[in-house]
């Protein structure tokens, strides 16, 4: 049963230009997108900068209001709830921050921060919430006497910890963690990394797991999406993906990956010339077809819908 | 169970007034020069002698051992006159400090938070901050009686937006953080995150801020009273002591130059404090401003 | 054949509130003529003031070359002249950053910035470095040079600019090139870009580079030979080939082994394997560090690990490594 139910999701930014500042046109940050989490699952976004996929992430948190589309959170729709309305939902959905240095007021302390939701839904305060506090701090390997420090007090992967802690305190169903790893180095990576599988096996969490690594999502996912120009260009289980990549926008980012191996430094090939195009202004047709080696006519004027070629396996492609 | 991973990086710094000074001799210098005004301020006129006493008998008297800073043209006291025109000056400078940080922190938030009310307070604010404050003092004045109060609340009047758009634009670089998201995604509602994320991370720049605003409004005063549109001349302030000396400025400099030079010290000491805690508490906006 | 560029027992260090700050201590490299060496590490291990070092960008201010010597071309650049190192740099040696963008200047077209550095190093007129700037950027692969010659840095794409970047970088024909990061800020496709540019420029201009990164990946696919640092010491030193065969130091071979691996098909059960982790945290270096660097994460450390910093010592191959308990 999935947790978490996307369909047809569209954000656009409006852009306000001229003299009067009206509205002169969209970025189409995230364009008709649908997908599922299962419970105990991780999807991963993978995409370039623009792409859409954090976007993505803000907008199932209802830190954004989306534009269109559909998002049922265990079975509610809270597409269209009002910031009050929202607020008791807002404990099945957590979020992990990319960046641990800003993501934290500077200002309280390390226990506080962790603490807060506690408070916000009523579920522990005073002495009963420092304990909770406390036990959460030994889950993601920090000492619990350090709830008192502040968070530049503490390293970047400690920082991330502590922001496991405090999604983690409220017990939610699905965590959104956009690029939770990306800042870190890479031993530091690794700590943190294993920290949210093993969170996940005991606990049970979907995670929305966005990233530009396609090694990390590697790692990490069960099943991927890639993105494009706001749209999802391919999604299949991991093992697919990388094994038969259909779509060519997937192959050329495998291709262009590089990997800790020199005898593989023959084989890697750009294989996509040119640069994204910009999202307020994206090409017609398929939104690849300004990059792609095998782009024919029709795909600069047909937009490819996302369809299922083999069971579980969609593909946004013409040619495939 | 996951192993408890690593020790803390950073050990506590212990603090020691030593290496305070060190590291920030601006703040130093700028508290030290103001605790002795304020100390002149409170306890100096129970010492000196009246200043409102005349005696035509030693007018224009040079300093010296009985009078530290000379006479004035009706033979009153500058000593005592200087020392009595310090309260003035700083009441003037830190209530108008405190009352317009308070309100520009009240009108500040809610104009950066809640956007609907951001356009329509904004432009308000733009209109008061284009009256001079000279001139509406003056106005003011010459409806009512003159008083410390009506001055208070004339330079009060124009500094107030400038403290509105300060507050609103940390306020808004504060809404785009992402610990704001982070606390919002926590479940934390509007009251508590303006209160606990948003206010006490306006205060260090809004301190920095009113330091300024405490600054030109003891100038604004001096100003005032030097027109004749300050506090009233029973009162002594070195507004008025300067304006007062001007005519016999070539035979008695030090009726001007005294209390100048206590003026120039305070709006140096709250200038020198406000620079070095803008340095101290944030540094880029240092580089803004 | 004797080395390009000799980097010998550099040490480079800023004075900070909380004390010296060892950036770089006591390291040792050589560059050939037209190689690739890669210098990785992770953040705060020295690696990027190592290479402000050798082009003196160190901020003097705060910092300085305390020790060691940096030959190239008969100078010693630790302690050369400043006006004889603006001479060099840009010319003889050049440099490209992570974040293209702060490197450029936004009010002028960027053939008139690659065409200034021409003018500034070489006997030309301004005709001719124009030229030279519109040849450069047809060499890097700029498409319609003579419209983008006259657009300034912001009508640029991120890959764009750090292409005119490294156009304006080999403008005069320098013997090294020093690249910090180049390609941290780019995306995957864009990144095989500009790495592909690189190496290819290198074989057509004989320019040996200096590739820092924190990417093992970039490394493995771009360097000829690799320089490991941790805390500020170099730690491991190979052919690349040799380093990911058989990387020898116990940090080395941590870092490989934390890495999730997009190469191999690891889960054949489809349970996701664990990464190895390395324990605890890079020491501060804040305080002179006794022994080994490495010792308090190290599984292997030993007294004498903890006591006695480890001598860089030759694994044969060109493979040297600075560890007590590196066994070949």
């Amino acid at each position: 049963m999935s947790v978490l139910e996307v369909s047809d999701l569209v954000k656009h930014f409006p852009i306000y230009g001229g003299l009067l500042q009206r509205q002169v046109g969209a970025v189409r940050a995230v364009d008709c997108v649908s997908f599922t989490i299962a419970r105990g699952e991780t999807l991963g976004l993978v995409g370039e900068s623009g792409c859409g996929k954090s976007t993505i992430g803000k907008t199932v948190l209802k830190l954004m209001e989306p534009t269109s589309g559909k998002i049922v959170l265990g079975g509610t729709d809270i597409t269209a709830l009002k910031p009050a309305a929202m607020w008791p939902h807002r404990k099945r959905i957590q979020t992990i921050f990319q960046d641990p240095y800003s993501s934290m007021n500077p200002r309280l302390s390390a226990g506080t921060i962790v603490g807060e939701p506690l408070e916000n839904f009523g579920i522990a305060k005073g002495r009963e919430r420092d304990e909770r506090v406390a036990r959460l701090f030994e889950r993601v390997g920090l000492r619990p006497d350090a709830m008192r420090k502040y968070a530049h007090e503490f390293s970047g992967g400690q920082r991330q910890r502590l922001g496991i802690a405090k999604a983690l305190s409220v017990s939610p169903d699905v965590i959104v963690a956009d690029e939770p790893v990306s800042a870190l180095d890479v031993s530091v990576q690794a700590q943190v990394l294993n920290l949210l599988i093993d969170l996940q096996e005991e606990l049970g969490l979907a995670y929305l797991f966005i990233s530009h690594d396609l090694a990390v999502m590697r790692h990490i996912s069960h099943r991927i999406a890639v993105m494009y120009l706001g749209r999802i260009v391919e999604l299949t289980d991991k093992r697919t993906l990388f094994s038969t990549p259909l779509h060519p926008y997937t192959e050329a980012l495998l291709s262009a990956a590089t990997a800790p191996d020199p005898k593989r430094r023959r084989k890697r090939r750009a294989t996509v010339q040119g640069d994204v195009p910009s999202p307020a202004n994206p090409p017609p047709g398929c939104h690849f077809h300004t990059r792609c080696p095998y782009a024919k006519a029709e795909c600069k004027v047909t937009s490819p819908p996302l369809r299922e070629v083999a069971p579980g396996h969609h593909v946004a492609c013409l040619l495939r | 169970m996951v192993a408890i991973t690593d020790d803390l990086p950073l050990a506590p710094r212990r603090f020691s007034l030593g290496s305070a000074i060190r590291r920030n001799p601006t703040i130093a210098i700028g508290a030290v020069l103001l605790i002795v005004l304020i100390a002149i301020a409170v306890v100096g006129p129970y010492f000196v002698g009246n200043p409102l006493k005349i005696a035509p008998v030693n007018r224009l008297r040079p300093p010296s051992e009985r009078w530290w800073f000379g006479t004035d043209q009706f033979g009153r006291d500058v000593f005592a006159r200087t020392i009595y025109g310090s309260r003035v000056s700083l009441i003037v400078g830190l209530s108008v400090a405190a009352i317009s940080s308070a309100l520009g922190l009240i009108l500040g938030l809610a104009c950066g938070y809640f956007r609907r009310l951001d356009g329509f307070v904004m432009r308000i604010m733009d209109g008061v901050m284009a009256i001079p404050s000279i001139l509406l003092a003056i106005a003011l004045i010459t409806l009512t009686r003159p008083g410390l109060g009506i001055v208070i609340v004339a330079i009060v009047i124009p500094e107030v937006p400038r403290v509105v758009r300060v507050v609103r634009a940390i306020v808004l670089s504060i809404r785009s953080q992402p610990y704001i998201e982070s606390a919002i995604a926590g479940g934390t509602r509007n009251a508590k995150l303006l209160l606990r994320h948003v206010l006490p991370n306006t205060l260090a720049p809004l301190i920095v801020q009113s330091t300024y605003v405490c600054a030109s409004a003891m100038l604004i005063e001096a100003g005032l009273s030097f027109l004749g549109a300050g506090v009233p001349p029973e009162i002594p302030s070195w507004g008025n002591i300067i304006a007062q000396g001007r005519t016999f400025f070539q035979i008695a400099p030090w009726t001007i130059l005294i209390p100048g030079a206590f003026l120039a010290t305070t709006v140096l000491a709250v200038n020198l404090l406000g620079d070095g805690l803008r340095d101290r508490l944030d540094p880029r906006l240092a580089r803004r401003l | 054949m004797t080395a390009l560029l000799e980097v010998r027992d550099l040490c480079t260090q800023f004075s900070t509130l909380d004390g010296v700050v060892r950036a770089v201590d006591g390291v040792s490299f050589d560059v050939a003529r037209g190689e690739t060496l890669g210098i990785v590490g992770e953040s705060g291990c020295g690696k990027s003031v190592t290479a402000l070092s050798i082009l003196r960008l160190i901020p003097p201010e705060t910092g300085r070359i305390a020790s060691g010597s940096i030959h190239f071309e008969g100078n010693d650049l630790a302690t050369l002249g400043e006006r004889e190192m603006k001479r060099l740099r840009g010319h003889r040696i050049s440099m490209i950053f992570q974040e293209p963008m702060t490197s450029l200047n936004p009010v002028l077209t960027v053939g008139t910035q690659i065409a200034e550095n021409v003018v500034r190093h070489l006997d030309v007129s301004w005709k001719q470095a124009r030229e030279r700037a519109r040849e450069m950027l047809d060499l890097v692969r700029i498409a319609d040079s003579r419209r983008r010659i006259d657009e300034y840095p912001h009508q640029l794409s991120g890959g764009m600019r750090q292409r005119v970047m490294i156009a304006m970088a080999l403008s005069c024909d320098p013997q090294v090139l020093i690249a910090d990061e180049p390609t941290t800020a780019l995306d995957v496709t864009i990144q095989a870009q500009i790495l592909d540019l690189m190496l290819e420029l290198k074989e057509k201009t004989g320019t040996a580079i200096v590739l820092i990164t924190h990417d093992l990946g970039v490394v493995a696919e771009t360097a000829e030979r690799v320089v490991v640092m941790y805390a500020g010491r170099k730690v491991e030193e190979a052919p690349v080939d040799a380093l990911f065969e058989r990387p020898l130091h116990p940090y080395t071979r941590g870092l490989m082994a934390a890495i999730p691996r997009l190469d191999v098909d690891a889960e054949s059960d489809g349970r996701r394997p664990r990464l190895q982790e390395i324990p605890g945290l890079v020491p501060r270096l804040t305080q002179p560090i006794v022994g080994c660097a490495f010792a308090s994460r190290c599984g292997l450390a030993t007294d004498r690990c903890r006591t006695t910093a480890p001598p860089v010592v030759d694994a044969g191959g060109g493979h040297t490594v600075a560890c007590w308990e590196a066994r070949p």
